[in-house]
């Protein structure tokens, strides 16, 4: 579903990616672990196509077609999904006006008709319940008077409502509590088809106890350098990332 | 205010003064006075230049919420004297939309006379291409006017960095128990913001769009129904993005 190959990126000056090359397939959880510096946010913020990231060679596809040519709206609309670590706050836009907004330009851009106002305030109903979010909450602007748990779960809500085929989940475990630390994995879980995939950014084995991954990667030095399955994230956190090559 | 005004002039120091040449001298203040206790919102929208005068009057108790737009292709200048008696209320709100090469200014002088009296004003700028925008704004509280609630919030967002903005407050206290708040800041859109929007599906010019209107809604938050107005400042940034 999405294959990156030899990816370089740099902000600014520095080189932050040196050639990574990932796969992930449809129906996978894929995890991509690695110590501070390694260039975990500079993936999730290249693939998502943010302004001052620049990919001076190699190349990420999504579903075959060129991910690093589409505009970050066009991203969306293609199916990928970042679930951002510090979720921007944006008072005098709420957040149904913003989803709403979002999610009948994504479907203009796919050739689908607006969703109904009913099946809109059908979807936010079950997700805001299953996450916890209540509609005085959702009335709000996006994000503000949220906190760091809130602004998670917000982001956990929005997939729910977007229902894109690809999550890229940047440390959405970060700052969450034992009790948000379930229920955004709930919806992580609920969130797992054979059609769709995840690749979830995360320092800790914590967030894996929760989300199963098939998959681990270990990113170190702006590349791949290790892959496992799911008992590589104990062993990394039984030992560190020490021992691994840089 | 017969002479034409110069540079020297602080009050017209950011003025387009050639401008100002050919419209002088300008119209009589247009005057809006209400009487003690009673309760009124105004909307004073300028499309097409000029210089106007405003003479504000609230009786004691006199509540109003007065709305300024000013969006216009040549110079233009809304100037507001307001006058505050005992427990009187006054919600300004001002919206300044500025693109072309034209110089715009909003200018207040919010004069507490009286102890007891509320001022809430919200003055929001948005500027585009060679646009100047100006806001001179100024606070005069009066030595018996104890209990004075004043507010000033003064906000432009550049949308181009060949545009100008001014921001100028001024407070003039004399009472010893008073709150006068004020703030300016001029900025561009918040970038985080807009990649926010774009990477949940929304394109670049209508993300744009979403911010700036939210920007300027707090300038309407003084009308019970800002429907239309939103729909009027909504379309001209529309049209920018």
């Amino acid at each position: 579903m999405l294959e990156i190959t030899n990816l370089h990126a740099k902000v600014g000056d520095r080189e932050i990616l040196k050639g990574l090359t990932l796969s992930v397939k449809a129906g996978e959880v894929a995890a991509i672990m690695g110590p501070n510096g390694a260039g975990k946010s500079t993936l999730a913020h290249v693939l998502a196509g943010r302004e001052g990231y620049e990919v001076t060679a190699g190349s990420a596809t999504f579903e075959g077609a060129d991910l690093l040519a589409l505009e970050p709206n066009a991203r969306a609309a293609a199916g990928l999904f970042l679930g951002f670590q510090y979720p921007v706050e944006i008072p005098g836009v709420s957040n149904l006006l913003f989803l709403r907004t979002a999610l009948n330009a994504q479907r203009k851009l796919r050739g689908e008709a607006e969703i109904s106002g009913a099946e809109f305030l059908k979807r936010v109903r079950e997700e805001s319940a299953v996450l916890g979010l209540d509609m005085e909450m959702l009335k709000r602007g996006v994000n503000v008077g949220f906190s760091g748990g809130e602004k998670k779960r917000n982001e956990a809500f929005q997939l729910g409502i977007l229902q894109p085929k690809f999550a890229l989940l940047d440390e959405t475990d970060s700052g969450l509590d034992i009790d948000a630390l379930r229920i955004v994995s709930e919806g992580i879980n609920r969130f797992r088809s054979p059609e769709r995939a995840v690749l979830l950014i995360t320092h800790y084995q914590r967030l894996l106890d929760h989300v199963k991954p098939d998959v681990v990667h270990v990113l170190a030095g702006g590349r791949i350098v290790e892959t496992g399955g799911p008992d590589l994230a104990l062993r990394l956190e039984a030992q560190g990332y020490e021992g691994i090559a840089a | 205010m017969t002479a034409l005004p110069t540079r020297k002039s602080e009050e017209w120091r950011y003025a387009d003064l050639k401008a100002v040449e050919a419209l002088w001298p300008p119209p009589p203040a247009r005057l809006i006075s209400i009487p003690a206790g009673q309760v009124r919102e105004e909307v004073v929208r300028v499309t097409d230049g000029g210089i106007h005068d405003l003479r504000v009057e609230l009786a004691p108790g006199a509540r109003l919420a007065l709305v300024i737009l000013v969006q216009s292709g040549s110079y233009a200048r809304v100037a507001v004297q307001a006058r505050l008696k005992a427990g009187a209320h006054l919600d300004l709100g001002g919206i300044l939309l500025g693109a072309g090469d034209a110089t715009q200014e909003i200018v207040t002088d919010v004069r507490h006379d009286e102890p007891g009296a509320d001022s809430r004003q919200r003055i929001r700028l948005v500027l585009d291409e060679r646009a100047t925008g100006n806001y001179l704004g100024r606070i005069a509280v009066a030595r018996d006017a104890q209990q004075t609630d004043a507010e000033q919030s003064a906000r432009a967002l550049v949308l181009k960095r060949t545009a100008t903005a001014n921001l100028r407050p001024e407070l003039e206290i004399f009472a010893d128990d008073v709150k006068c708040a004020h703030g300016c800041t001029v900025g561009e859109l918040d970038k985080a913001a807009l990649f926010y929007l774009e990477s949940r599906g929304i394109p670049r010019a209508e993300a744009q769009a979403l911010l700036t209107r939210a920007f300027v809604a707090d300038a309407l938050s003084g009308l019970a129904n800002s429907e239309a107005l939103e729909v009027e400042t909504g379309a001209w940034l529309g049209a920018r993005a």
